[in-house]
């Protein structure tokens, strides 16, 4: 372990600086450096990967690719420990900031195709193409609008498990201030706005910092970097609520308003903050844009399998000897990932009970599929989970997993913002039965009407809180459901039959008279044999 | 008397609401909160809830406003396997309506090749879509929702106020699951009650949290306190403080709840809605003729509900309106009654009737010594039989009982546009600058004024404001309180001048008061020039921005009909007085020798003045036509009968003009209606305006400027005629709600359930 940090430490020094600038007029020696060290870094992982195997068909097999171990000299956050100094002067010995200008004056257009080119895909939850989606603003004739045109940082970091957002702030600012006007130049924005989360009050200071440091440099602002481009960075700090991460809950809070998604369509890009073109994306999707404008986009795609393309920042939290965040290659296998840089599960691999792979909105997935997932937007998806924002929570045979389930059911319940009836009431509902559920005070019929429940909120809802909220227990029905109903078995031997929503039997007060059968009294089940009415004496 | 009745010109068009989006008009009646329809989240789908950005940064003062849309072909689209075309801009429920399938509060419906089902109130229809609303799907979807909205819904049908006409009820039945799977034991949210006041009663545990009352208090009423706190589940709506809802519009959004959450406090526990008749009548509150329906459960209205007309109330009525309607009971004329010595004494018809003839004979009155003065609820009919009645009798002695003694007022009545609101109810969408004029709109045209409110917070119109300070729910410019800011702004001085001659369709709003006001005259000469001079704006063929708004029912047919007297005839002293329903006589105006009869419903002010007092109808109790402020002609129907032995109005007269000798030439309403007819065929054709043009506007407003003598503005200050919204009627006083309206909001005297601990278990009615 301690090697591994030691590793880390020296990452930055030979980092970026002579790699920077593969896509800007390079001259000769720059380009001759670049080959080289391209070359040293895919040389390695070819003699590797190349497991090779004699077989009676002369067709050879393709190589089995094996991702992950990104190199330190592929690190894009080099600064995500707050080791070095996080002003503009730390920030440009790592290579920030270098021929910006070039990149701005490239224009709009190659920024955006590099970016489609790299295959970045949107790194806060969803996954969207990123240059897709930054090209959304560049409709034919946009000049035609007079409107102003906004870039939305998302860096409202809510999801329980995720951290990334709030090291790239603290260590990296100048990524973010940069990729901020990288981003705008390529959706030809007028300004950015940046939405910290009002409990990172450090990372808001830093960016504060950093984004004063640029325009005292002439790097943002009118002219920024001598571009002739004008660009605003305005920093906007939220209060708090999780609801504020989603984009347009997020657009409604800067303009002062409570935080309530707004129906799409219209789309931001349309129709946005202030009324405006605006767009909202999210730290770490916007801070690696700068670095992957000047390494080239087949750099960054040559990293993770096709269309998961790049390297990503994971945060891993729970039962493993060393949480940490991590910047690690997409398509890192999950095991591989918490072995090599957390030390593992607590007590073992084989102690792990589950993991939720991607921030608590993602379902949870046992530990055999944990032993094969790949940490990538498909491979999540096809485990019936998702990447999310690669908020990896490890938990150990030691969780209650409904227990822990119900606490993600309480703080959706708490975080929902009201608007849309399915949501409002369906987390509340969903939260009293989980709460149930953990002592198993229920019905065992109850668990199939809580999965009911969870698809009459899925997808009927204007946000994905109400997915968020639903997908967490759809997850834990699908992989632990006989834990569920053990719960239920055994606390219905030890306090008699308990009836739908979680009203016992035996306090109906009055057994005379005829119970209704909407209440599930009535029903008798497996395990039931102590209630039967007493054998007659004998005769 | 010279008479023009202009014909010039048809009713206004009616746009609807739909046109007006698709010309980008946002106006709050596309985002008027739309009964039936209600989404399946919350309403603020139904409106394009966007805020628009506007190059000028002053056009714009919204909060929520609406992107405006430009306007495009209509689309065609296909709903359950019907196609449809609809403008451009429509929601999909538009197209589905058109298409004859229904919506729901729940308004999911399934689109082809979207994965989940879409909100139809939110959805612009696209070309081409191919919309379902009678999946499997699709009922599957509403029956979940509605079972989330009954998961925090008390099952308190039995004894909830909105049973029998609650929205979540009759969804429940067509779209909602048979029974419950709600059993939760942590139960059902539980909401503490809020104290809006005397009007508004609140039972929190069945709000549905759709924030209808909010939007409606925030955008139209121009109440921003009261708002949403907490957030999800644990959102409850209030005023943020302990504070009652003072709005003289609160009452609407009794009507906007689609659940019981907030019901009518006067109503409470007192009728089931199919116990009631429903009678579609008019509004006689104020000038503004609002549509209503009154509701009566035998001989009593049990409550009184507004009736949609865009052009003139659209769907509000004010609290006066809504609520007044307990003064019927109280206070009522309900047999003739002749003064003997101080006391009043009941008499038969015949005697009453006898005894004014004889009143007549004794008192000598001759020629204009005979005079007629009507008040605010006297209906056309009386008052065309009235005028007749007197003529007849060689008197031309007719006034109102406003301020300044029934004389003649300042705008003088010959032209129709001198005295009406031209520019007409809709034409407040149109006007970008506004001047008011002594008058409080607020106060005098509750329903008016929201439609300036919305026009000041959706298009950037300007107000300016000449009179007493008063608080109109939106920002105006005060360019003084007297004659002497009239001058000024006459004469082009100060910015609000020069804002009001750049405009394009400028309003000026007269107040009936200035018309009684000692510099009424200079005030109205000044604009009556103002506006000849600037009539190339001010009077075209489509715009007529010079408006009086009157304040009282009767005013405009009173008018219409010539009900003022003759400069002879005002300078004469009167020994006869019949008053038609007249209370806002001064006493000291009428000598003490005259014979006064009072006929009217309320013993309110006049009657104590009388000799002879006949019970006449109110307007619940007669089919009468009533002429509002802009000279819209509407019929109101009488819902419920009389008490005792009361008396159409017009009858009265018409029997006594018998006793008097000198009967009067119609036996039913159908000849006086003709008669109406002779005098101006605007009074029988219902419902519409009648534009008058520009030159004969302008032939009437010539006089004024020239005639007027030019007499020394005394500076004394326009003073709102209406210092108490909640009493300034026969009716409104007699009512026990208005008094309590008036001790809660004008004398701000705590009321109702704050401090619910002291307050008796009957004030949570």
């Amino acid at each position: 372990m301690f090697i591994l940090l030691q590793r880390r430490r020296s990452m930055s020094r030979i980092g970026a600086r002579s790699l920077v600038d593969s896509n800007l007029e390079l001259n000769s020696v720059e380009a001759a450096m670049l080959r080289a060290c391209r070359a040293s870094s895919s040389a390695p992982r070819a003699s590797t990967n190349a497991v090779r195997q004699r077989g009676f068909a002369t067709v050879q097999d393709t190589p089995v690719r094996r991702y992950g171990g990104l190199r330190d000299q592929d690190r894009i956050f080099t600064n995500a420990y707050c080791r070095h100094d996080h002003g503009i002067k730390g920030a440009k010995s790592r290579g920030d900031w270098h021929r910006t200008k070039d990149i701005l004056l490239k224009g709009d257009n190659w920024i955006i195709q590099t970016i489609k080119d790299s295959g970045l895909r949107g790194r806060g939850g969803a996954g969207f193409p990123s240059g897709l989606k930054w090209s959304f603003m560049n409709k034919p004739n946009w000049q035609a609008d007079k409107r102003p045109r906004y870039l939305v940082v998302n860096a409202d970091e809510g999801e329980p498990g995720t951290c990334k957002d709030r090291e790239i702030m603290r260590g990296d600012p100048h990524k973010l201030v940069e990729g901020c006007l990288v981003a705008g130049r390529a959706m030809n924005a007028n300004a950015a706005y940046i939405y910290i989360r009002g409990e990172f009050y450090l990372e808001a200071q830093r960016v504060q910092q950093a984004i004063d440091e640029a325009y005292k440099e002439g790097l943002i602002g009118k002219n920024a970097c001598g571009s002739g481009y004008d660009f605003d960075i305005y920093v906007h700090r939220g209060a708090g609520a999780y609801i504020c991460g989603e984009e347009t809950a997020l657009i409604e809070s800067i303009e002062g308003k409570q935080g309530k998604p707004r129906l799409k369509p219209p789309f931001p890009a349309d129709v946005g903050l202030f009324g405006c073109p605006s767009t909202v994306a999210n730290v770490e999707t916007v801070a690696v844009a700068p670095t992957i404008c000047r390494r080239g986009a087949p750099w960054f795609a040559s990293f993770g399998r096709e269309r998961n393309q790049g390297t990503k920042l994971f945060c891993i939290s729970g039962h493993v000897n060393n949480p940490c965040v991590v910047e690690e290659e997409m398509s890192i296998p999950l095991k591989d990932l918490i072995e090599k840089h957390c030390g593992g599960v607590i007590g073992g691999w084989d102690n792990l009970l589950g993991i939720v792979p991607g921030g608590s909105s993602v379902p949870i997935l046992p530990i055999n599929k944990c032993s094969e997932v790949l940490m990538d937007y498909d491979s999540l998806k096809d485990a019936q989970s998702g990447l999310g924002t690669g908020a990896v929570i490890v938990m150990n045979k030691s969780t209650d997993v409904v227990a822990a389930i119900a606490r993600f059911s309480k703080f959706y319940k708490h975080e929902s913002c009201g608007q849309c009836t399915p949501c409002r009431e369906g987390t509340t509902w969903m939260m009293n039965m989980m709460n149930r559920l953990v002592e198993g005070q229920a019905h065992q019929r109850e668990i199939d009407m809580l999965l009911e429940i969870t698809k009459q909120v899925e997808g009927r809802t204007i946000c994905a809180l109400g997915d968020a909220a639903a997908w967490p227990i759809q997850g834990l029905m699908r992989h632990f459901r006989p834990e569920v109903e053990a719960r239920i078995a055994e606390f219905r031997k030890l306090n008699g039959p308990v009836m739908f929503g979680g009203k016992m039997l035996k306090d109906i007060d009055d057994r005379t008279l005829a119970l209704p059968d909407n209440l599930g009294g009535n029903l008798v089940e497996d395990g039931d044999r102590y209630l039967k009415a007493p054998t007659p004496p004998p005769a | 008397m010279l008479r023009i009745v202009s014909t010039t010109g048809a009713s206004t068009p009616v746009k609807t609401c739909a046109q007006r989006v698709a010309q980008g008009v946002t106006t709050a009646s596309n985002s008027r909160l739309r009964l039936g329809k209600l989404c399946h989240a919350v309403d603020t789908k139904n409106y394009t809830t966007l805020t628009v950005f506007t190059p000028t940064a002053s056009g714009c003062r919204s909060f929520t406003s609406s992107a405006s849309r430009r306007a495009a072909p209509d689309i065609t689209l296909t709903v359950d396997g019907k196609e449809v075309t609809v403008p451009a801009g429509s929601a999909l429920i538009q197209a589905c309506e058109a298409a004859g399938s229904p919506i729901p509060r729940m308004c999911l419906v399934e689109v082809a090749r979207s994965p989940k089902p879409v909100a139809s109130c939110a959805m612009p229809a696209m070309p081409g879509a191919v919309v379902f609303t009678n999946t499997p799907l699709v009922h599957e979807a509403r029956e979940g929702v509605m079972e989330f909205l009954l998961a925090n819904h008390p099952l308190d049908c039995p004894i909830c106020d909105q049973g029998g006409e609650c929205d979540l009820q009759d969804q429940s039945m067509r779209y909602g699951s048979d029974r419950t799977r709600f059993h939760e034991i942590a139960g059902k949210r539980a909401v503490e009650n809020k104290d809006l006041g005397p009007l508004v009663k609140t039972v929190m545990n069945r709000c549905i949290q759709c924030t209808r009352c909010v939007r409606f208090a925030n955008e139209v009423a121009g109440v921003e306190e009261l708002g949403t706190t907490g957030r999800g589940n644990y959102m409850q709506i209030g005023m943020y403080v302990e504070k009652v809802m003072d709005s003289e519009l609160s009452g609407n959004i009794v009507d906007l709840c689609p659940v019981g959450a907030l019901t009518s406090k006067p109503y409470a526990f007192h009728a089931r809605p199919w116990e009631l008749k429903n009678t579609e009548s008019v509004d006689v509150m104020d000038a503004v003729g609002s549509n209503i329906r009154i509701d009566s459960r035998g001989t009593t209205v049990m409550r009184i509900q507004p009736r949609t007309n865009d052009d003139v109330n659209e769907e509000w009525i004010s609290d006066k309106t809504r609520y007044s309607y307990d003064g019927l009971r109280f206070q009522r004329l309900d047999t003739p009654l002749i003064k003997q010595g101080d006391r009043f004494v009941p008499a038969t018809w015949e005697e009453a009737l006898e005894a004014v003839a004889t009143g007549l004979k004794s008192s000598g009155a001759k020629g204009d010594e005979i005079k007629a003065i009507a008040g605010q609820h006297a209906d056309t009919e009386s008052l065309v039989a009235l005028k007749d009645l007197v003529n007849r009798l060689g008197s031309d002695n007719l006034g109102l009982d406003s301020a300044r003694n029934g004389a003649a007022p300042f705008h003088g009545v010959d032209i129709r546009s001198n005295y009406l609101f031209n520019s007409t109810i809709p034409g407040l969408d149109e006007a970008d600058v506004i001047l008011v004029v002594g008058t409080n709109p607020r106060h005098e045209a509750a329903v008016m004024n929201s439609r300036i409110r919305r026009s000041w917070i959706h298009t950037g119109l300007e107000v300016g404001l000449i009179g007493e300070k008063v608080d109109t729910a939106y920002g105006y410019e005060h360019l003084g309180e007297g004659a002497q800011a009239v001058l000024d702004f006459v004469a082009g001085k100060g910015e609000f001048a020069k804002k009001f001659n750049g405009a394009k369709k400028p309003m000026i709003i007269v107040g009936s008061a200035v018309a009684e006001h000692a510099d009424g005259g200079a005030t109205f000469k000044a604009l009556s020039k103002f506006v000849q001079a600037n009539k190339a704006k001010m009077l075209t063929p489509e715009w007529n921005g010079f408006n009086v708004l009157q304040r009282a029912a009767s005013h405009a047919a009173a008018y219409d009909i010539g009900f003022v007297p003759s400069a002879k005839a005002a300078a004469t002293q009167p020994k006869f007085v019949y008053l038609l329903g007249a209370d806002e006589v001064e006493p000291s105006s009428l000598p003490r020798d005259a014979f006064v009869v009072y006929q009217g419903h309320h013993g309110d002010l006049g009657a104590q003045l009388a000799d002879v007092v006949l019970p006449g109808f109110a307007y619940t109790e007669k089919g009468s036509t009533w002429v509002n402020t802009e000279g819209r002609t509407q019929l109101g129907r009488g819902a419920v009968s009389a008490p005792g032995a009361s008396r159409e109005d017009w009858k009265i007269i018409r029997a006594i003009s018998e006793f008097a000798g000198n009967p009067l030439p119609y036996d039913d309403i159908l000849a006086l209606r003709d008669r109406m007819w002779e005098i101006s065929p605007s009074l029988i054709r219902y419902g519409v305006t009648e534009r008058t043009s520009p030159e004969v506007a302008l032939a009437g407003l010539a006089p004024l400027g020239t005639k007027t003598k030019d007499v020394a503005v005394s500076g004394a200050a326009f003073k709102k005629p209406i210092s108490n919204f909640y009493q300034t009627d026969p009716i409104s006083r007699a009512s026990v709600t208005m008094a309590q309206c008036t001790r809660s909001f004008v004398q701000g005297k705590d009321f109702g359930m704050s401090g619910s601990d002291k307050a008796s278990q009957a004030s949570f009615a």
